[in-house]
């Protein structure tokens, strides 16, 4: 019977793949910079091995869908911490990729404990890339009134303006207190564990793989150079008597996309040039305040007043108003740069040319619809009657999850190049997305506020238009 | 595809309801009989208003159903309600804060994830709560209107146990546990472990042996309270108000002849209360309890005010409880489109009193039925006792009805 392992794809991966060389495995495919989400194991028969984002490695082991997976503890503590299961076992540390997981706030904000932070007045704000460990953090601590911001990244930027508190992932306090943030607890010592499905233990034979990483002396401690690219972070915000403009510029692929297009409306943004991008670049003008955050992130913050602008895709906006119809985001500004098509795709060997063909298809189990765009694929299910249907949330490296672990995927594209290579195909596109400036309803009305947004985007429409003259 | 129902939720079928409305039904007359108003509180309501209060146990939270809705991009949680308490307290504060005294009843339903899903997530309780007034004599009113509903119910003998949070919370701050320590301790000694009492390494021996008496013994009179007080005297801040009440209302319950045993082991769940806790057992089940929640209002935005309060767990009462009989049913049958007009009229008089009337739409099983009538036209009834075989003809409404009274008379 085959043995299934999931491997993680990022910070992990070259530990990871120093660990399988050293106890015996020669893995193809799996070096840093391969973009195979299938490593081949030679000499190793009946190892079926997948790359997957962390984060889902703990979901796919717990649903049974891999015997074995490497992850660090702190994602299967996610997990763990909402849905109580007992279908995860923790089998070893291995040792590297240590990190902590701590309640943090701002230096700025001169809070230095959590008692000071309980008598805080009103809904005190967390922002996470770990919402359900905020959440029982939240409640163990007793904390009173508290809302959960989940975030894709960057939760560490939020504080002070945006949230009280963040919780975050980090190797050391002192690259917190580098980053201008306080640790006030820690609430998880975390590192690459290897970690098992009960039912697989208990009825396969993994004995080849869990003998090779599960005994002898603990692997080595690999300690990685990380020295921080933003090792001083401190906010540099003019002081000035009217309420700042907040602007959340993207990062990741739409970054350089925005670059080249604020060069060319004439904004001038310090500090946020590719490769050297600090998370709060300095703009050039008077009064506004420039934050770096995840794109998927933007709509959510705005809805909040956290940020007045900001520069996301049509897609995450889409996805944020089906889950809140009523939100008061609003598409400000079309910036038409960084176009791709949302689309429906199944495996090439599957023998369905469109949806219609799909919902027509007998099944005894329920479709699972994979995407990032959660509230996206679930209208899309919804809609096409798609029944039954189960959602599996993904955190990137969608492609990996089709044939094997689900049956359709909602993703972005921009030429299809990529889904070909997967051996997947497109069999619906649900619309077109671009970049987009959007906004807060309330702010852009705001008298101390809307002159000051409306020269922005105004600035920013020349830039639409001088793109378009290119 | 067959779908069926949600894990962890149970459907109420017919003989399930009519148990289920007969309880729901004395406790009503029950509560209205001693002043208690009826409330219905949103099944929804903000996550906040469960933190806030800071009663229930981070334990007990992390089982709440809560979720964002679709206006919730503020990250403002709302949860389906997981307990009756608090949203009453919310209620009071928003509309009767000028009321001295409000006494209020409700029969809801309650929502707590369980791991296994073999129990229920949703739960149904009828509960009371009073707000003001005074403390113990509050306390016994509380009792007294809970014995009594249950006793109407007909489930047979109840045990009333008690204990006191307060008088258990002063006692183990003085072994200075964590909280989670404490609270596995508990667990425990509420589940009939003493041991792990002199388990503790705690250096206050002499509390621990105080602990120990305090959750061995099992009084039944205000005689034991006072022998608790000669014991604990030099365990307890001299300012503790917690055995003045015990005692008060063990006199006032031996005084209108209500059994009770004095029980601290009885107190599981008692981090919600601050004075006393009272618990109802039938046949070693749990039939509910409630308690003194002194700093709940206050907790929830409300002024300082004192208040009290019990639920009884429907579903276990419903366990407990015999098949409930049911009114007579008849079934009516029209012997052709002439007959179908009287049938009608002849099924409104038979309503009217009292009993269950059903046309005849293809039934195969009509022994459910005792009585089943024929309608030939308005003079041309037939009726047939199934009880007995019996057939009658009578040519009037009246003298049907008269013959079917007289039947049930006997």
């Amino acid at each position: 019977m085959q043995v299934k392992l999931a491997l993680p794809k990022g910070q992990l991966q070259d530990e990871t793949a120093e660990l399988l060389k050293e106890v015996g495995f020669t893995i193809r495919g799996y070096s840093e910079g391969s973009r195979s989400y299938r490593p081949q194991c030679s000499g190793a028969f009946g190892i079926f091995l997948k790359v997957f984002h962390e984060k889902d490695i703990a979901i796919q082991v717990a649903i049974g869908n891999y015997d074995l997976g490497i992850c660090r503890l702190d994602w299967v503590e996610e997990l763990l911490s909402k849905y109580h299961s007992e279908a995860v076992i923790k089998v070893r540390d291995l040792g590297y990729g240590r990190r902590n997981i701590y309640a943090v706030a701002a230096r700025s904000s001169g809070c230095s404990s959590l008692e000071a932070l309980k008598d805080h007045d009103g809904s005190l704000r967390i922002v996470s890339e770990y919402p359900n460990l905020a959440e029982v953090f939240a409640l163990k601590q007793r904390l009173r009134r508290f809302q959960i911001f989940p975030v894709w990244g960057s939760a560490g930027v939020y504080p002070p303006e945006n949230a009280e508190l963040a919780i975050v992932a980090e190797s050391s306090s002192k690259k917190l207190r580098d980053q201008g943030l306080v640790p006030l607890s820690t609430l998880l010592e975390s590192s690459a564990c290897l970690i098992a499905n009960r039912d697989s233990l208990e009825r396969k034979n993994l004995s080849r793989l869990l003998a090779s990483l599960s005994t002898g002396e603990a692997p080595k401690y690999y300690v990685k150079d990380s020295s921080l690219a933003n090792a001083s972070l401190e906010s540099r915000y003019t002081a000035t008597d009217r309420p700042l403009i907040s602007v959340a510029l993207p990062d990741g692929h739409q970054q350089h996309p925005t670059v080249v297009f604020l060069d060319r409306a004439g904004l001038r943004v310090e500090g946020y040039n590719v490769g050297k991008a600090t998370s709060r670049p300095r703009i050039e003008l008077d009064g506004v305040a420039v934050k770096v955050v995840r794109p998927q992130d933007m709509p959510l913050h705005v809805a909040n007043g956290n940020f007045d602008l900001a520069i996301t895709g049509r897609d995450w906006l889409r996805d944020h108003l089906y889950r809140f119809p009523s939100s008061p985001v609003d598409e400000v500004l079309n910036l038409g740069f960084g176009r791709v098509k949302i689309v429906a795709v199944v495996s090439r060997d599957l023998n369905a040319s469109n949806t219609d063909d799909l919902r027509k298809m007998r099944r005894d189990s329920a479709f699972r619809v994979a995407s990032e765009y959660v509230n996206i694929a679930d209208r899309y299910a919804h809609d096409n009657h798609l029944a039954p249907y189960k959602l599996i949330p993904t955190w990137g490296a969608s492609e990996a999850f089709l044939p094997e672990d689900a049956d359709v995927l909602i993703e972005n594209t921009e030429t299809g190049s990529t889904i070909a290579k997967h051996n997947l195909k497109v069999i619906d596109t649900l619309f077109e997305s671009s970049a987009c400036l959007i906004g807060n309803a309330k702010a852009i009305k705001w008298p101390e506020k809307k002159d000051r947004i409306a020269y922005l985007v105004e600035t920013m429409r020349r830039g639409v238009e001088a793109s378009c003259a290119c | 595809m067959k779908v069926s129902r949600c894990k962890g939720t149970r459907d109420l079928l017919p003989q399930d309801m009519a148990k289920f409305r007969c309880i729901e039904a004395e406790f009503r007359d029950c509560c209205l009989g001693w002043g208690y108003q009826e409330i219905r509180t949103p099944v929804l309501e903000y996550l906040h208003l469960f933190t806030s209060a800071g009663t229930l146990s981070p334990d007990m939270l992390g089982r709440v159903y809560s979720f964002l809705d679709w206006d919730g991009w503020s990250g403002e949680r709302v949860a389906l309600r997981p307990d009756g308490t608090i949203p009453t307290a919310r209620l009071y504060v928003e509309n009767f804060q000028n009321l001295p005294i409000a006494r209020f009843f409700y029969v809801e339903n309650m929502f707590a994830f369980e791991d296994t899903g073999k129990e229920s997530r949703e739960r149904w309780q009828c509960g009371a709560e009073l707000i003001g007034g005074s403390k113990a004599e509050g306390d016994v009113e509380l009792i007294s209107l809970a014995l009594e509903a249950i006793g109407k119910m007909g489930l047979g003998p109840v045990e009333l146990r008690l204990a006191h949070a307060g008088l258990i919370k002063t006692m183990l701050e003085g072994l200075g546990l964590s909280g989670e320590n404490e609270a596995d301790v508990l667990d425990q000694v509420f589940s009939g472990n003493l041991s792990a009492l002199s388990d503790l390494k705690s250096g206050n021996t002499e509390l621990v042996k105080n602990l120990q008496f305090l959750f061995g013994l099992k009084g039944t009179s205000p005689g034991f309270v006072k022998n608790l007080r000669g014991v604990l005297r030099s365990a307890l801040p001299a300012r503790d108000a917690s055995l003045n009440e015990l005692a008060r209302i063990s006199n006032l319950l031996t005084s209108l002849g209500f059994d009770y045993q004095i029980d601290f082991t009885s107190g599981r769940g008692f981090e919600y209360y601050t004075g006393v806790i009272f618990s109802f057992y039938c046949s070693g089940r749990r039939l509910g309890g409630g308690g003194r929640y002194d700093e709940l209002i206050p907790l929830v935005g409300g002024k300082d005010i004192c208040a009290s309060g019990f639920a009884l767990y429907i579903d276990e009462l419903m366990g407990l409880m015999g098949e409930v009989s049911q009114r007579e049913r008849i079934l009516i049958r029209a012997k052709d489109d002439k007959g179908l007009k009287p049938s009608l009229g002849l099924a409104r008089q038979l309503r009217e009193v009292g009993y269950i009337a059903e046309f005849d739409l293809g039934y195969k099983k009509t022994a459910d039925f005792r009585w089943i009538i024929n309608v030939r036209s308005k003079e041309e009834i037939e009726l047939l006792d199934q009880s007995s075989g019996k057939k009658r003809r009578k040519s009037s409404f009246a003298d049907l009805l008269k013959l079917l009274e007289e039947a049930r008379c006997r």
